[in-house]
């Protein structure tokens, strides 16, 4: 009996959390709370080649107008991404662009800096130096701020020197404030009093639906994931037969020291 | 000569000529089927022959990857995107150098730990030991200088802060800075020497010296877990009745080391090649950049229980000594051990909890190395560092005041 009892203590513990966490849950809806951005996953499945070829379309249609992909050859992503050549030359590939050249913007860098204060970036390695999620939070996160430039600003990136290319799609968010009422905790987070953006309402909708926006975002993420690392589409299915071989040669190589160490007493 | 005229007694024909004009078989009688290695070695003897294996892959990877890549702060990034992309298999050879540099730092802690547990470096193994940290210090050398070479942001930065750490060097330091750089700031020239120093001469100096670390290791023999001298036990025919041939005993027992290796070393190489940015790190994905500080900057995770002894202390200066002693202390590990016997196995319970307690802040320091400098991390990271050191500096008193095991006669081996 006194051994269980510590058993049940842990038992009642782990009922009683969930329960106090949904008292927490419950508690909080009616409280201002910023809008965890930050914790957006981006979900992009770099096997799904239809999602990359969805991605590249969306890409060349409305990145690639100011944005490179300094590494990547037209070539290279129509094979990679199983595209016809003859279907990547009349929908994708830009006009006066041979199909081995490499991604480069029409935009230069002087003009991106005089017409934006900063010269659009290359996005070869954007995915691998900021990370997928990031991509998708910051393609989400765009609201109609009048005190900028480009009349928007970003939740992910504030002051953003990058107008909402896809408002057309998503149409322009409109921020819905609300005043903390305590500290949002953290290190530099957000005080009593602040006012904080508690979710982003899209008045007049884009061309795309909610979740469809979502979808269009995750495949340009994907795509972007992609180009980051074109190795990432073969290097794991190459990576199983490999690790299937090493087992087998371990098994044998155990076997065979087995069988010398028989006589070792 | 025994072997060779033996050999030129039987076939003849061509290893008898072989042999006449080079001692094949009488190096391989001397050196593996004649060295008697004890026969009670456990996991923890994988490491020694798995860190040469590693020092193979990232010379030939490296010799691959030099093929592509571009000294030059111009050229050097973008010959590593080069052969990430467009050299035949060159992602492959890339990450299996970027994966080797962490698994070197891997197997060779495994394998210094495996010194210490079992009292490998105390007499008559004091040389052996010394040229072990020698390998260390080269191979650290090796690894910073081969860091900066892709001219990410964080190798830039990087170089930045490990350089001028040669700058709390009192009086010549900051000329010292100067001319390790080359320039007044990490640059082009800095790039450049770094390139010949980590393809030419450092490569040059690891294989010396590990060559000298096995000659070493021949003269004395290995130790072994329950830390006594085989060589004390000998039979009838003059060899340790506690030893076997190192051919083919160790040889087939290596080889299921190395297959259990690979599959760790390919499961990173092909599925997680960045180890979640601590193999290979987000901000050295963008360019070398001096007008953009990462907001972080930590060294890669090998270096990181150094860089948080560093950053315990609020003095600069006082705190590249302190790293520097932390590298050192461990030359004297030999004659810090005052105990009558060298293994853990019995040694008494204030060894084990000192151990213990170093393997637990190397650890710990690790992990704060790579966290910003800020409030708990920098009061957890003296308080580690505190026992780290106590590890070493105590071991004279604590070594020779506990009550040991008596030590067996024999090995402890069961089949």
């Amino acid at each position: 009996m006194r051994k269980s009892f510590p058993a049940l203590v842990i038992a009642a513990a782990f009922a009683v959390l969930p329960l106090a966490q949904a008292a927490e849950h419950e508690e909080a809806a009616g409280q201002c709370r910023a809008l965890d951005v930050a914790h957006w996953k981006a979900g992009t499945e770099i096997g799904n080649s239809a999602s990359l070829q969805r991605g590249a379309r969306n890409f060349m249609g409305y990145c690639a107008g100011c944005h490179s992909l300094k590494y990547a050859r037209y070539s290279r992503i129509a094979k990679d991404l199983g595209i016809p050549d003859e279907q990547f030359e009349k929908s994708l590939l830009p006009a006066g662009a041979s199909k081995n050249d490499y991604v480069i913007a029409p935009l230069d860098a002087i003009d991106g800096n005089a017409w934006f204060g900063k010269a659009p970036p290359d996005l070869s390695l954007i995915a691998r130096s900021r990370g997928t999620d990031y991509l998708y939070q910051f393609l989400k996160s765009f609201y109609a701020d009048p005190a900028t430039a480009s009349g928007v600003n970003n939740l992910s990136l504030p002051g953003t020197a990058m107008p909402h290319v896809l408002s057309a799609l998503q149409g322009v968010p409109e921020a819905v404030r609300c005043t903390l009422t305590e500290n949002a905790g953290g290190e530099g987070g957000a005080v009593k009093g602040d006012s904080v953006v508690q979710k982003l309402e899209v008045p007049v909708a884009g061309q795309l639906s909610a979740a469809e926006y979502d979808e269009f975002v995750r495949d340009t993420v994907n795509f972007l994931d992609y180009v980051g690392e074109p190795a990432k589409l073969h290097r794991t299915s190459i990576g199983i037969w490999v690790i299937l071989f090493l087992l087998v040669f371990t098994g044998f190589a155990y076997l065979l020291k087995q069988e010398y160490w028989k006589d070792v007493k | 000569m025994a072997a060779s005229s033996h050999d030129a007694a039987g076939k003849g024909g061509f290893r008898a000529w072989l042999n006449k004009r080079l001692p094949v078989d009488e190096f391989v009688q001397s050196q593996l089927t004649g060295y008697f290695a004890p026969k009670n070695f456990n996991v923890w003897y994988f490491f020694g022959a798995l860190s040469l294996l590693v020092f193979v892959i990232q010379i030939l990877s490296g010799i691959f990857l030099t093929m592509h890549y571009k000294v030059g702060e111009a050229t050097a990034f973008d010959s590593v995107e080069y052969i990430m992309r467009e050299v035949e298999w060159g992602w492959f050879i890339r990450y299996m150098h970027s994966t080797g540099a962490s698994f070197f730092f891997i197997v060779v802690y495994l394998h210094m730990l495996r010194a210490m547990l079992y009292g490998s470096y105390r007499a008559p193994r004091e040389l052996l030991w010394i040229f072990g940290m020698v390998v260390y210090l080269a191979l650290m050398a090796e690894a910073f200088m081969g860091y900066v070479l892709p001219w990410g942001n964080m190798s830039y930065w990087g170089a930045q802060v490990i350089v001028n750490l040669f700058g709390t060097i009192p009086v010549i330091g900051p000329g010292l800075v100067e001319w390790i750089r080359g320039d007044y700031g990490i640059a082009d020239s800095t790039l450049n020497r770094f390139f010949s120093l980590h393809v030419v001469a450092v490569p040059f100096a690891l294989a010396f010296l590990i060559l000298m670390h096995l000659v070493a290791l021949r003269q004395t023999g290995s130790n072994n877990p329950d830390g006594i001298e085989i060589k004390a036990n000998l039979g009838a025919n003059g060899k340790p009745v506690d030893g076997i041939p190192f051919h083919p005993y160790y040889t087939v027992k290596d080889l299921v080391g190395v297959g259990a290796f690979l599959i760790f070393f390919c499961i990173v190489l092909f599925f997680v090649p960045t180890f979640g940015g601590l193999f290979l790190e987000k901000p050295n994905f963008e360019p070398a950049n001096p007008l953009s500080t990462p907001t972080h900057i930590a060294p890669v995770w090998y270096f990181t229980p150094f860089y948080a002894m560093l950053r315990a202390v609020p003095d600069q200066q006082l705190g590249a000594l302190l790293m520097l002693l932390s590298i050192v202390v461990f030359f004297f590990l030999p004659w810090l051990d005052r105990s009558p016997v060298k293994s853990i196995r019995y040694k008494g319970i204030l060894s084990k909890i000192f151990l213990a307690g170093f393997v637990v802040s190397f650890v710990a320091l690790g992990y704060f190395g790579m966290m910003p400098a800020e409030g708990t991390y920098v009061i957890l990271a003296r308080i580690f560092t505190i026992i780290y050191f106590a590890f070493f500096l105590l071991m004279p008193w604590y070594t020779r005041v506990e009550k040991t095991s008596p030590v067996p006669q024999r090995v402890t081996f069961h089949a």
